[in-house]
């Protein structure tokens, strides 16, 4: 199958292709620059796959050049990956964001971090740096230091501008007035109904990837758990098996276990958080306050069975540093609690007059728009989106575990929140499972003497598909391209929030677990 | 002593604590520097039925003008350094600051990149340094009780002045 998908492609467009490689499930087509749009648009829209991720790279030093590779995920565990060369003299690109809306923060990032130019891009302001950034400086492109502070110059940032009789704005943010990351969100109302939303972002940009560049791989696998504080397993086992591709290790069956019971741990008090956000902002407090409890309870077990709440430190390259083994008995004694509690919390939930009202219909993402933008995780599921990284591309156990993908059509809070309750209950059992099947064997493999070579690694977590591409280069990291679930997600907000009035704009967001430190990077 | 008992001791003297020196509560403004979020949610945590850190006065508010103290995580990256200035100086005093977690102390992990600053006391004066990463909620409420120490210092020092 994947070899006619390919060839199908190549001869689609013969003379445009002119190189192929293959490793392991990633094929790599550098196309003409000119005819890329024309290739990804063919993939997309007539293949039907999804663009998951387009990134830069500076090749400069080896090829005279940097490279711009665009990433899709296609059927059978494969993924196409359609790569471009960009000359320093030509510093620009065709956009592809009128064609795959899912394009657009991308080819923005590309232009701040490497200044190469998306050439006809929608929206061609700036993403990551602010307005106070002087021109000339591009982070990721390999003569930039990574202490270099630019001056602040003067600058404006220009908001899209909704006007009419009785429109105004409602500025928010970035300190809020909860306890949340911050944004920037502006809203243009008209009376309560929301008219337009725009975002404004990475507030928290720290220089992630960049940092990746200048760190050991042992040490990575720990930057990597604190880009998305609540999602450390899911992007430290990203990471960590990207690397393992690179290196070509199979970790032991034991770790892979471990590592599932770890992803799903994460994935249960994630969901709990969010489903007790959600009660809180509806203002049913009993019910925020019973999903806080069994939130905290699941940190509290983490900890019992890792040593960290967050289960930080467990994932390493090649496996993972502690056996779980002993912690068996009270993992399942645990969560055949927890499965009842929750289950008379959803009953309550469920059945709640009030809670129905402000959930039902709030916040409709529709199909379309989710597919347009390549929403992940839980709300693109509720949104129609049957998509699954543990199903579609298998890491870790998964592939010899049972679980369901639950999707729901509806789009709106109420199909999140319940897509979230139904993954709990496979959460449960695919710990349960892994833990009845748990192999004996070592829990580590040595990865030393790592080849040169990239590779991809990719988990569901639970806020969506986490993907990493990692360059190694005599035993260092040359690239390191991480891509969150909120970044495809954030964008959906603003039509999510469209018709809704104001105060249901907390609901909403909450209902959609945006990172904005995972984003932000 | 298990450690269900040692949070509520402490939470207790905590408790007796913020009562002789405020009467009430402690006034909590939490502002995210840019911390991978993990810091916010032990901050969450605290308010959940377990912790439950009201029932000891400690309280979060929604404005930098309530609060008797800043609660700051993450390394402060470029961008959201003119916000936490902003914060700072919007708080009355006596006012207090913690940096809690490893970022918010000295950069953490991130340290310094053109996009991270390295810590808070590098742009506003800071009081007190709670250190993890995260810091585990038991963790943050034994910083809170050296910190009230520190206000009511201040609030005398102030007092000598006047
Ligand atoms: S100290 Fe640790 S947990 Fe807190 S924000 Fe920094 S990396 Fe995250």
């Amino acid at each position: 199958m994947s070899e006619e998908l390919i060839e199908t492609i190549k001869k689609e467009f013969r003379s445009n292709v002119f190189d192929e490689t293959v490793s392991n499930n990633e094929h790599y087509l550098t196309v003409k620059k000119e005819a890329a749009v024309r290739i990804c648009d063919y993939l997309y829209h007539t293949l039907d796959f999804p663009l998951i991720s387009i990134f830069a790279t500076d090749e400069r030093a080896k090829d005279g050049c940097f490279k711009i590779h665009y990433i899709f995920s296609c059927k059978d565990d494969m993924f196409i990956i359609i790569k471009i060369k960009v000359e320093e003299t030509s510093p620009r690109f065709a956009t592809l964001t009128h064609k795959i809306p899912a394009a657009n923060w991308y080819e923005r990032e590309i232009q701040d971090m490497f200044g190469l130019v998306p050439v006809g891009h929608p929206d061609p302001r700036r993403l990551i740096h602010f307005e106070d950034w002087p021109a000339g400086f591009y982070p990721l492109r390999k003569d930039f230091d990574i202490r270099t502070k630019p001056p602040r110059v003067k600058g404006e940032y220009i908001y899209r501008r909704v006007e009419g009789e009785g429109v105004y704005e409602i500025p928010v943010g970035p300190v809020h007035a909860g306890v949340i990351e911050p944004g920037h969100f502006r809203f243009s109302v008209a009376g309560e109904p929301i008219l337009n939303l725009e975002i404004r972002h990475f507030y928290t940009h720290k220089g992630v990837e960049k940092l990746f560049e200048s760190l050991s791989i042992d040490k990575a696998v720990f930057l990597a758990e604190r880009i998305s504080g609540d999602n450390s397993v899911a992007h430290s086992a990203a990471f960590c098996q990207a690397v393992e591709k690179v290196a070509g290790v199979d970790i032991p069956p034991h770790a892979k276990y471990i590592r599932t019971i770890l992803l799903e741990l994460e994935r249960i008090y994630n969901h709990f958080g969010d489903i007790a956000g959600i009660a809180t902002d509806v203002a049913y407090p009993f019910g925020a306050a019973h999903a806080n409890r069994l939130k905290e309870q699941v940190m509290q077990l983490n900890e019992k069975v890792t040593g960290s709440r967050l289960l930080r430190g467990m994932n390493t390259t090649g496996g993972v540093r502690r056996d779980i083994g002993d912690k068996n008995e009270l993992i399942s004694k645990e969560l055949a609690t927890l499965q009842n509690n929750f289950r008379e919390l959803m009953e309550l939930l469920i059945s709640s007059p009030s809670v129905a009202d402000r959930i039902e219909t709030t916040g409709r993402i529709s199909n379309e728009i989710a597919k347009g933008l390549h929403v992940v995780g839980p709300a693109g599921r509720a949104s129609g989106i049957d998509g699954d990284t543990r199903r579609d591309h298998p890491y870790a156990a998964y592939p010899e575990l049972e679980f369901k993908v639950p999707v729901r059509k509806a789009g709106d809070v109420n199909a999140r929140t319940l897509v979230r309750a139904d993954e709990v209950y496979e959460s449960i059992m695919l710990i349960q499972q892994a833990l009845s099947r748990l192999p004996e064997g070592d829990i580590r493999t040595d990865v030393n003497q790592i080849p040169d070579g990239y590779a991809l690694g990719y988990t569901e977590a639970p806020r969506g598909e986490t993907l990493y591409w990692v360059h190694i280069s005599n035993g260092r990291i040359e690239r390191c391209k991480v891509r969150d679930p909120s970044f495809c997600n954030w964008l959906a907000i603003e039509y999510a929030v469209l018709d809704n009035i104001v105060p249901d704009f907390p609901i909403i967001n909450k209902s959609l677990s945006l990172s904005y430190s995972g984003n932000d990077m | 002593m298990t450690i269900e008992d040692e949070r509520e001791i402490m939470g207790q003297r905590l408790h007796e604590k913020i009562k002789n020196i405020f009467g009430r509560s402690l006034s909590i403004r939490e502002v995210d520097a840019g911390s991978c979020n993990a810091c916010e949610v032990e901050i969450t945590a605290l308010s959940n039925p377990i912790y439950d850190m009201e029932r000891f006065g400690i309280h979060i508010v929604a404005s930098p003008r309530h609060a008797d103290m800043l609660l700051v995580t993450g390394p402060v990256t470029r961008n959201m350094e003119l916000a936490l200035l902003k914060t700072y100086n919007a708080t009355p005093e006596p006012k207090l600051v913690a940096a809690m977690g490893s970022c918010a102390c000295n950069g953490g992990i991130f340290g310094e990149t053109y996009a991270s600053g390295g810590g808070v006391d590098r742009f506003i004066p800071v009081d007190l340094y709670i250190p993890g990463c995260p810091p585990r909620p038991q963790a943050v409420i034994f910083g809170l009780m050296v910190a009230v120490d520190k206000l009511e210092q201040k609030i005398r020092k102030l007092e000598v002045k006047a």
